[in-house]
């Protein structure tokens, strides 16, 4: 089963559909994390861009990773900069297993803000948003409780 | 590399103008920067048919909302510049890559005197809303549709909107890697605050101690209300001359005898390769490869202060310190102190004067380079200083020597 968090979901401001970044936002309704990746030199490419940024060819396509990451970095925000979760809330920096220098601002989920260590292992989890113009699925990250820490 | 190529060197510092700052003075911001140059230009010595240059960070921008007060048109067209070259943007090294680039023209001979100014109006534009007033779909309680793209899109999605919260990741990572304490982050705050007492201008100019430190809210953790600078209007702008027509001014000429701008990661504050430092290790690297004096030179240091860890990530950019070392090198306040053997940000940096947005930095360390400083000044007046602006990956720094 794919790991989509059904309960209603706090506010968000959500990110404008485009060709380039549909795969990435929606695909959490499979369970599924996207990212670009070149088929020549098999390089993950975030953000989307034109080419890939190592050998240059436009041979792309999204392919699903484990959706297993790291923390590299997090924050415990208790500033309301705007509507959204309920305070505080933990935002993170966490690098995908398959190619850490992809990255991904994100929040982190289900772990008290005390528990939150640098290197810990996640998995991503997804916040499902509907929306007119096309569902969004929110990629977050949980403890990963099978790799332990 | 031969010294002609450092062409830098071929331009001065020779004037520096503030208007009046405040955190909401509910006044025209374009009347505020063009009080702030008309200040420098006096300062300089200088008249408006002088000035044949003008250079400003960002440009005109309507959002977010009071982030420029005037763009170079505006001033040019004010003042009735006539001008041999001028320029803007926002994508340069930091805020002082407006003066970089200005140092560039003089030394090719585009101009002889150019006009580079900074003007915000970020605290009358927040009102008493406070931050989220700016904050894309934030304040207006919902967000009525708008969707993030462009850079936006990977971090309002996560309700991660403020450099606050980018910058404490940062701040974490280090804290991480290194040990460093929020007994010491105090130190950057503590320190701007005890200067700022001494400065009629500041914003915030109450005594601090550690303990009121200590207790202010968290906002983005590590940093507390107090490691966040503060949003003001106010407009800064300093005179960029080449030096061979800067002999006769009224300030020594303080000679740009190097900079920093160079870039050798990917130019994004979350893709970064290593979160424990930032753009700012390149340009303070590049800075020292373009002249002879070495970090232990420097009298004195104005580092950006938007969230207070920048300013020890610059310590260490810089060299001022070893890489990982600046919590201890701050901590206790007395190397940092205007006795002390770096005296760092002597007017209180943006954290008590107020976020004048880089400039202020180097407002102040021209200031005390020319003994200009009244009460706050630094005993003997500095010769050599460093003066750092911009975080994330937006990061330029500048090395003056007075002459």
């Amino acid at each position: 089963m794919p790991d989509v968090e059904e309960a209603a979901p706090p506010f968000r401001i959500l990110p404008k559909l485009t060709d380039r970044n549909r795969d990435f936002w929606t695909a959490g309704a499979r369970g599924e994390l996207r990212f670009w990746r070149c088929q020549e030199c098999g390089f993950y490419i975030h953000p989307p861009q034109p080419l890939c940024p190592m050998c240059h060819s436009k041979n792309m396509k999204t392919e699903a990773v484990s959706g297993r990451a790291t923390l590299a970095t997090f924050s415990v925000n208790h500033q309301p900069w705007m509507p959204g979760p309920e305070l505080p809330y933990i935002v993170a920096i966490i690098e995908i297993v398959e190619q850490p220098s992809v990255r991904l601002t994100t929040n982190l989920v289900d772990c008290a803000p005390d528990d939150a260590r640098i290197e810990m292992p996640l998995r991503v989890t997804f916040e499902h948003h509907p929306d007119p113009e096309g569902d969004i699925y929110i990629p977050l990250f949980r403890p990963d409780v099978e790799r332990g820490e | 590399m031969d010294e002609n190529d450092i062409i830098e060197r071929r331009a001065c510092i020779s004037g520096v103008g503030q208007s009046d700052i405040g955190r909401r003075l509910f006044r025209d911001p374009f009347e505020l920067t063009l009080d702030g140059c008309l200040a420098a230009i006096e300062h300089a010595g200088l008249t408006t048919d002088d000035i044949d240059g003008v250079s400003t960070y960002p440009g005109p921008m309507g959002t977010p909302a009071g982030f420029s007060g005037a763009g170079a048109y505006d001033v040019m067209d004010a003042l009735r510049l006539k001008c041999g070259w001028y320029g803007s943007g926002l994508e340069t090294s930091g805020q002082l890559g407006s003066v970089v680039n200005a140092c560039l023209a003089v030394a090719s001979g585009l101009a002889n005197h150019v006009l580079c100014f900074r003007s915000v109006y970020e605290g009358s534009a927040q009102g008493e809303k406070g931050r989220a007033a700016v904050m894309p779909g934030g304040g207006g309680g919902g967000g009525g549709g708008f969707k993030a793209s462009g850079f936006m899109e990977w971090n309002l999605p996560f309700a991660a909107p403020s450099a606050a919260i980018w910058i404490a990741m940062f701040a974490q990572r280090h804290f991480h890697q290194y040990g460093t304490t929020r007994e010491q982050l105090a130190w950057i705050a503590l320190n701007a605050r005890r200067n700022a007492v001494l400065n009629p201008k500041a914003i915030y100019r109450d005594p601090m101690s550690m303990d009121d430190y200590m207790a202010a809210r968290m906002i983005s953790s590590p940093f507390c209300l107090y490691d966040c600078d503060i949003p003001c209007d106010g407009a800064t702008a300093v005179i960029v001359s080449r030096r061979d027509r800067a002999k006769d001014l009224r300030n020594p000429a303080l000679r740009v005898e190097a900079v920093g701008t160079r870039i050798d990661g990917r130019p994004s504050w979350d893709q970064f390769d290593d979160l424990s430092t930032m753009t700012n290790r390149a340009a303070g690297q590049q800075l020292w490869e373009r002249t002879e004096y070495k970090p232990a030179d420097v009298q004195m240091a104005q580092l950006y202060d938007g969230f207070s860890w920048i300013t020890m990530s610059w310590l260490e950019a810089l060299g001022l310190c070893g890489i990982g070392e600046s919590g201890p090198f701050i901590e206790g306040g007395t190397r940092i102190a205007r006795d002390g053997q770096l005296p760092l940000n002597t007017h209180g940096g943006q954290l008590s004067a107020g976020r004048l947005h880089g400039y202020g930095f180097l407002h102040e360390g021209a200031t005390q380079m020319w003994g200009q400083a009244g009460e706050r000044q630094i005993a003997t007046p500095p010769e050599v200083g460093v003066i750092a602006a911009g975080g994330g990956n937006t990061c330029g720094c500048l090395l003056l020597v007075r002459e």
